[in-house]
This record gives structure tokens, sequence and C-alpha cells, in this order.
């Protein structure tokens, strides 16, 4: 007896939701990230307007002065929902809870030179109170927005700034023995040192912008352009250079959360110039408004941290964010 | 076999979320290929020769990506295999 082994291929009456397939055609299968993002945000029949804003719906375009044909012309290139940011997180976590037990076990950071602990406390440890008001902002941006790719995407950001800002809080206890001495100093700095008071101001007035949408300009793409490059790449370089590389060990999850964040940063800025001259105005406008302000917040610090070379690394660093801007097409 | 069989390089990978980006970049790449969508996996076929460029994955997925990856993935291949760190090319001749 023989017998006869043939595939039946079964291939399914639609190959997903209506929604994805008026969007992407009925070729091929969506992704994931498609399935889990696309027009999940409900735009129509809202019953009551929220109690706390009459002027607007609860999800309402015109919370912001940008617009869009299509809220959906966005889409993250790291395509992240859920699934996708849990694991690639967990990863790198792994990888971080490693290298703090490391340097504890070995007690790396006792044997730092005493003036690169004495920097790490004067700048990179009052930069927790930027990540947890990047937090808010970014809780803000999700709350506000409009369009799940959008405010997906802020809201993994602000997962992402808590969990910074846990990091270096770690670092502040690892300083000295688990102690918070460097975490009330840091504290005290960022609410009473001249050097800090420009950037503590400009980060308390971006928690009351209005528009969502210049909010994300100031702070995921003004504040955090300057910020990153200055101070977790150049200013660590420097503190290696001095006999401090144990700090970059621990500080590997910001440079490379920073290079991933200027992919979807680049994508955002490009689709919604793209759109339309006014936009593109506006957002120029906006980069302007906050990046001159910014820098010069920023100024005090960074002189600080290098010394007389300070304002020429802010500019550099201000140059490069400006001209990667110009190259997504913004008049900068 | 005719010429034209014996000419034509392809690419068969599982039909899953991580083969997806190089099956799309495979379609930007080649625009002479043929797609097709069989149970459990999908078959790229061109003539001449067939290539897929770490540049374009990488656009795609929005990370890092390294040609070997690939290999995850792979069931079957025809053609020459030309490998390195930014291109994986399959040709005859």
């Amino acid at each position: 007896m023989s017998i006869e082994i043939s595939a039946k291929a079964i291939t399914p009456i639609r190959l997903s939701y209506g929604n994805l397939i008026e969007r992407f055609g009925d070729k091929r299968p969506p992704s994931r990230y498609q399935e889990a993002v696309y027009d999940v945000q409900p735009t129509a029949h809202f019953h009551y307007r929220p109690l706390w804003d009459k002027e607007h719906e609860i999800y309402d375009t015109s919370r912001t002065a940008i617009v869009m044909e299509d809220w959906y012309s966005f889409a993250d290139p790291r395509q992240y929902y859920y699934g996708t940011y849990t694991i690639a997180r967990s990863k790198q976590q792994e990888v971080a809870e490693h290298n703090y037990s490391f340097v504890e076990k070995r007690a790396l950071l006792d044997d730092l030179p005493e003036e690169v602990r004495q920097s790490v406390r004067d700048i990179l440890i009052p930069l927790r109170h930027i990540e947890w008001g990047a937090n808010m902002n970014n809780c803000q941006i999700d709350a506000m927005g409009y369009g799940t790719t959008i405010c997906s995407v802020a809201m993994f950001n602000a997962m992402d700034r808590l969990g910074m800002a846990q990091y270096i809080s770690r670092i502040g206890l690892l300083l000295d023995g688990n102690e918070t001495t460097s975490l009330d100093a840091a504290k005290k700095d960022w609410m009473e040192a001249p050097e800090w008071q420009g950037l503590r101001h400009a980060v308390e007035d971006m928690f009351v912008l209005e528009d969502w949408f210049e909010l994300m300009v100031a702070q995921n793409i003004a504040l955090d352009g300057l910020l990153f490059p200055l101070f977790w790449d150049r200013f660590e370089r420097k503190l290696s250079e001095n006999g401090g590389g144990t700090i970059a060990m621990l500080t590997e999850f910001m440079s490379d959360w920073y290079k991933e964040t200027v992919r979807w940063t680049n994508a955002l800025v490009k689709v919604t110039a793209a759109e339309s001259t006014a936009n593109n105005e506006l957002l120029s406008e906006w980069v302007q408004k906050w990046v001159t302000r910014l820098s010069e917040a920023i100024a005090p610090v960074a002189t600080k941290a290098f010394g007389p070379d300070g304002v020429s690394e802010l500019n550099e660093v201000k140059e490069e964010l400006l001209a990667r801007l110009g190259k997504q097409g913004l008049s900068v | 076999m005719t010429d034209k069989k014996k000419n034509t390089a392809f690419l068969i990978v599982q039909d899953n979320e991580d083969a997806r980006p190089i099956i799309e970049a495979v379609e930007q790449d080649n625009p002479e290929a043929s797609i097709q969508y069989e149970p459990g996996m999908v078959r790229m076929e061109c003539e001449g020769s067939l290539i897929v460029k770490q540049e374009t994955v990488e656009a795609l997925i929005g990370r890092d990506w390294d040609v070997q990856e690939l290999h995850l993935v792979l069931i079957s291949l025809a053609g020459n295999v030309d490998e390195d760190d930014e291109k994986f090319e399959l040709s005859w001749g």
C-alpha cells in the first residue's frame, strides 16, 4: 500500500482587518506592527467632551497647530509595538544589569580618580531630573497626541526615560556605597546652583506648553538632540580620557538609546515637514526657538563640564543637530 | 531543463516576521523578481541574479542588521553565493 502525501494550501479569505487592507492593499499580510498600531485610537462617536477640557474632543486633531491629512503617515522605523519593544529593552536591561553588578562586585568605582567622581556628581547625576522631566513630557505627548503611531512611540519613550533616570540614580548610589549623598547634592544643585537654573527653567516651561507637537520638538528633538551627544557622548569620552572608563560601562544604554531614537525623530520630522509648507515653517520656527533657548541654557553647564572648551563643544553639537534636521527638509 | 530555468537564481525563506523585511528588501532591490507565497514559505526567483542588501533591510527594520541573520530563515537557494558584510548575492556565471 502506498500513502500519498500531498500538501494542500488553504488560502485565507482575507489577509487582515479591513482598515489595514484599505491602507496597504490585499497583496500580502500586514506586519505585526501594522496590526498592533494602525487605527487603534478612536476617531469618531465621542459622546462627551472631557470635563477638564471643554474646547476639545478627547482625541482631537486641533490640539496642535500641525495639520496632517493622515495622522498615520508617520510610522516608527523601529516598528515597536508592545512585543518588540519589551523584547528589545529586556535584552538591553540584561546587559546593563550585568554591567552594574560587575562594577559593584569589583568595586570599580572606588578606584576612580577623585576629580572624575566629582565631575560625575556635578554633571551626570543632576541629569536624572531632566530624565524625569522628559518622562512627564512624553506622557503628556501621549495623552494629548493624535494617532497611535505617534502616541505609542511617545509612551515607549516615556518609559525609557524613567529607566534612564533610574540608571543615573543607581550610579549615584554606587558612588557613595548606597548612601544618597550624591543624589541629595545633585537635587540641591538642580534646584539652586546657578549653572542649572536656565535649564530647569526651560524644562519647567515645557511642562506647561499647550501644543503637544511643540513639546515633541522642544523635548525629543531640541533638548535631547543637544543633551545626549554633549553629555552622554562627548563628556563620557572626556571622563574616559581621565581614567573614568568605568562610568561608560554604566551609561552604555544612554548612548545606544540615543542612536536608536534619532531614527524615529528624523522620520517624524521628515514626514511632518513634507506634508505642507505651513508645517515645515512651523517646525522650523519651533526648532529655532527651542534650540536657541536650550543651547543658551546648557552653556553654563557645558562650561562647568568641559572648562573653557564647553561653549565650542556645545556649538559643534548644535551645528550637527541643525545639519541633521536640515537634511530632513527643515529650513534651519 | 530549459535555458531560462537553468539561469534562474532563487531564494526560499520561511514565511514569518523575521523574514518579512528580507522579502520586502528583495522586492525593492530586484524589480524583476517574482515572489510566490507558498504555505509556510516564500519563494523569490529572478533571472540571472538576486540580491539582498543590508542597507535596504536596515532601513525597513530600523536597526542594525547582520547579513548572516538571513540564514536563520533560509530554506533553500540556487545560484553561486557572493556574501559580504553589505550584501548577499546569488547569481549564475
